[in-house]
């Protein structure tokens, strides 16, 4: 058998295990490893500026590809800096495989040099961890966290390796495992076909049905099923945050995104239904509002997820269903297909009817300024509208994530890639950049606010390294937006360390001193020709800095402590 | 309510703090905890007392299940189980108050395991409230130091929790 050294057997691990991409930083205990990449020409490394920039892009590469994303960090600073990432992949549920060094061996538990207990440290928030003892334990660990990552509910793994265990003069034989059996896990398969039928049936019996589809829909590539499903049914759907685009937005059955800032048509209906469909959701409190007891007060809820501690959680399931959404999907269609219940077709209608007189509400509609102040909804639009909708839509967090996931549209899964459970700042950026690197021909975007690019704006100097034509459109409403509006609305407008317009530096400027493009816009009248122009420039990084008015913000909004059909609809108007 | 589920897992580093990382990430109570490998040393057997009301104990078991080291899990408090604790407690014990002492032990089937010119130490085990009724039964400010293992348990009958 081949006998290869620690650091050698993980590169080779890696390949044999199909990654061809990783993101990383070197540092003194993964110097071994990273002397193993120089020597091998299979796997391409990514050099980020910070390591966070390193998770948040193999967390995008993650989203927009189904891949599971790997990083490689150094022990200490190296992978503490990494932790925001793992918790924003372990959040949103997404596959990554996190490679972190440690001090050696004999030196662990002393408080050596850049020593830190990562194993401890990321517990919380990974699916699990390894940490490496014997260079020949490699291949089977790198095996196991891989099928970990990618299977069942996906997460991150945290593989921790001591620098001794990488040493190129100590040599062991190599085998990459063909498969692995673990008997502390299995992942969920079909769904209970008992269960499937009882919903089924509901579906069928409703007078009032909803479905309402999340990110498990994206991530387990149930999105097809799910919109033959749909439509075979012609019951109206709405999307989570992290589900927009299992559902095609342009089709008429969809009511828009739920919850927090959700469309009224698509909260209304959900307080209204009498059959809830909840399918990869898990009925998080920025859907539910505070008071779960007040959630869909007359629905039979039917529950489909692969993680059987997601169900009943928040919201007790009268229908749970555990099982891949796309096997439970499938099933249900069979179901249908047998089922000699006819839909409530009248029932149905009126259904409808009550559902276009929400609609009427117009809950999106934006009154254009007459003055030429741009409003950063418009923004999102023309960028819509620019795109053809074809773009890959990376976000940070605050009013401009909103804004996008409302205004973009998105008709296809894996498009859109936003940090929604952790709501991590400065992910957007290295995200777009993951994007990018996944599909070198598309338009990657990074929709961002002035105060979430500030977080990880060192990564101009990744994108210049790697040519990385990444379109940032920055709303400039020169403070954290997001914070100004529940000031504005609940702390009588007090901006307690929100603005900051006197200090922002010239983005314009700063681009251009990384070597790349950018493009201020001012006035409404020149959006659609600016931004046209910035993404004619193909091959190049383009930071638009469009300046929108800071008195904005984002409806509709959930009354806290309400039902789902109570909201703000905009500064003068409730439900 | 209280509970008390035992669980198998792997035999292997980090598989306790991750258990017991679990109960303070999502605050639930431990009340009392005892592991130790089982008669296949790639096992260890745990059981943890906990308390919550049925939609609590529910979460607590699934969230357990998720854990990659957890092999195999059994909630006993849900069938007819034997439960026992162990405690080793040190009393003040002088003149008349020596075979008061011994009096309690032998009423609560306890055994004197040492023994000194001033105190005794006592070997009782039993359900957690024998136990408790023990410690109570001692004369005011005898008690010099207690011991308990925590509640261990095993289902009645042919029930095994195995793999």
């Amino acid at each position: 058998m081949e006998q290869l050294s620690g650091g050698d057997m993980l590169t080779r691990a890696l390949h044999d295990e199909g990654v061809d991409l990783i993101f990383g930083y070197p540092g003194g205990a993964v110097l071994h490893i990273y002397d193993a990449i120089f020597k091998q020409d299979k796997i391409e490394h990514i050099l980020v500026r910070h390591e966070q920039a390193a998770t948040h892009a193999a967390d995008g590469y993650a989203r927009a590809t189904g891949k599971p994303g790997v990083v490689l960090v150094t022990s200490g600073p190296g992978a503490t800096n990494a932790v925001t990432g793992i918790a924003t992949a372990y959040m949103d549920s997404i596959p990554m495989v996190i490679l972190s060094g440690q001090v050696e061996s004999r030196l662990i538990g002393t408080d050596g040099f850049q020593e830190t207990d990562m194993v401890g440290i990321s517990r919380p928030i990974v699916k699990h961890s390894f940490m490496v003892e014997d260079a020949a334990d490699i291949p089977m660990i790198v095996k196991k966290a891989f099928h970990i990552a990618t299977t069942g509910r996906p997460g991150p793994v945290v593989i921790d390796i001591p620098k001794d265990v990488t040493d190129p003069k100590v040599k062991h034989p190599y085998e990459y495992p063909k498969d692995i059996k673990m008997r502390s896990y299995t992942v969920p398969g079909k769904g209970h076909s008992g269960q499937i039928k009882k919903a089924v049936e509901a579906l069928l019996g409703a007078k009032r049905p909803m479905i309402y589809a999340g990110g498990g829909v994206i991530q387990g590539e149930g999105a097809e099923l799910l919109t033959k499903l749909t439509q075979k049914l012609g019951y109206p759907i709405t999307n989570t945050l992290m589900g927009l685009g299992a559902y095609p937005a342009s089709d008429p059955q969809f009511l828009g995104m739920l919850g927090m800032h959700g469309t009224y048509e698509a909260n209304m209906a959900m307080h209204y239904c009498d059959v809830l469909l909840g399918i990869g959701v898990r009925f998080d409190d920025r859907v539910t509002n505070s008071d779960t007891s007040k959630f869909c007060p007359d629905a039979t809820i039917l529950h489909v997820d692969i993680d059987p501690a997601s169900i009943s959680k928040t919201v007790a399931a009268d229908v749970p269903i555990v099982g891949s959404v796309t096997a439970v999907l499938e099933e249900m269609l069979e179901c249908l297909e047998q089922s000699q219940q006819a839909i409530d077709a009248e029932a149905l209608e009126t259904w409808w009817q009550q559902i276009a007189k929400w609609r009427e509400k117009d809950s999106l509609g934006v009154t254009p300024h007459t003055n030429g102040i741009i409003k950063p909804q418009q923004v999102v639009q023309a960028v819509h509208r620019i795109t053809k909708g074809d773009a890959y839509i990376s976000t940070d967090v605050g009013q401009h994530q909103m804004f996008a996931a409302q205004y973009y549209g998105f008709d296809k899964p894996r498009r859109w890639i936003n940090s929604g459970g952790l709501g991590t700042m400065g992910f957007g950026f290295p995200a777009a950049m993951g994007v990018q690197l996944a599909f070198p021909e598309a338009i990657s975007v990074c929709i961002t606010g002035e105060g979430s690019f500030q977080m990880n704006l060192q990564e101009f100097a990744t994108c210049m390294q790697y040519n990385l034509p990444v379109k940032i459109i920055c709303l400039n409403n020169q403070s954290l937006g997001m914070v100004r509006q529940w000031q504005d609305m609940q702390y009588g407008g007090r901006y307690s360390h929100s603005t900051y317009a006197e200090s922002l530096p010239d983005f314009v400027k700063l681009a251009e001193a990384y070597g790349h493009v950018g493009i201020r816009i001012e006035n409404l009248g020149e959006l659609d020709a600016k931004l046209e122009e910035a993404f004619a420039l193909k091959d190049r990084l383009v930071f638009v800095d469009v300046m929108v008015d800071p008195e904005e913000h984002v409806y509709p909004m959930a009354i806290k402590g309400g039902a789902m059909k109570d909201m703000i609809l905009s500064k003068t108007e409730r439900t | 309510m209280r509970r008390i589920i035992s669980l198998l897992m792997e035999n292997e580093p980090g598989a306790l703090s991750r258990v017991v990382g679990l109960f303070s990430q999502r605050s639930y109570n431990i009340d009392s905890l005892t592991v130790a490998p089982t008669e296949d040393n790639s096992l260890s057997r745990l059981t943890v007392m906990t308390s919550g009301d049925e939609r609590k104990i529910e979460q607590i078991t699934k969230h357990l299940n998720k854990l990659i080291d957890v092999v195999k899990l059994v909630d006993l408090s849900e069938s007819a189980h034997i439960e026992r604790e162990l405690m080793l407690i040190k009393v003040k014990a002088v003149g008349a108050q020596r075979a008061e002492v011994q009096r309690l032990a032998d009423i609560f089937r306890g055994q004197i395991v040492d023994i000194t010119a001033t105190a005794l130490s006592i070997q009782v085990t039993g359900t957690s409230d024998k136990l408790d009724a023990f410690i109570a039964a001692q004369a005011e400010n005898t008690v010099l130091e207690v011991a308990r293992t925590g509640v261990c348990g095993i289902s009645r009958g042919d029930k095994v929790l195995t793999l």
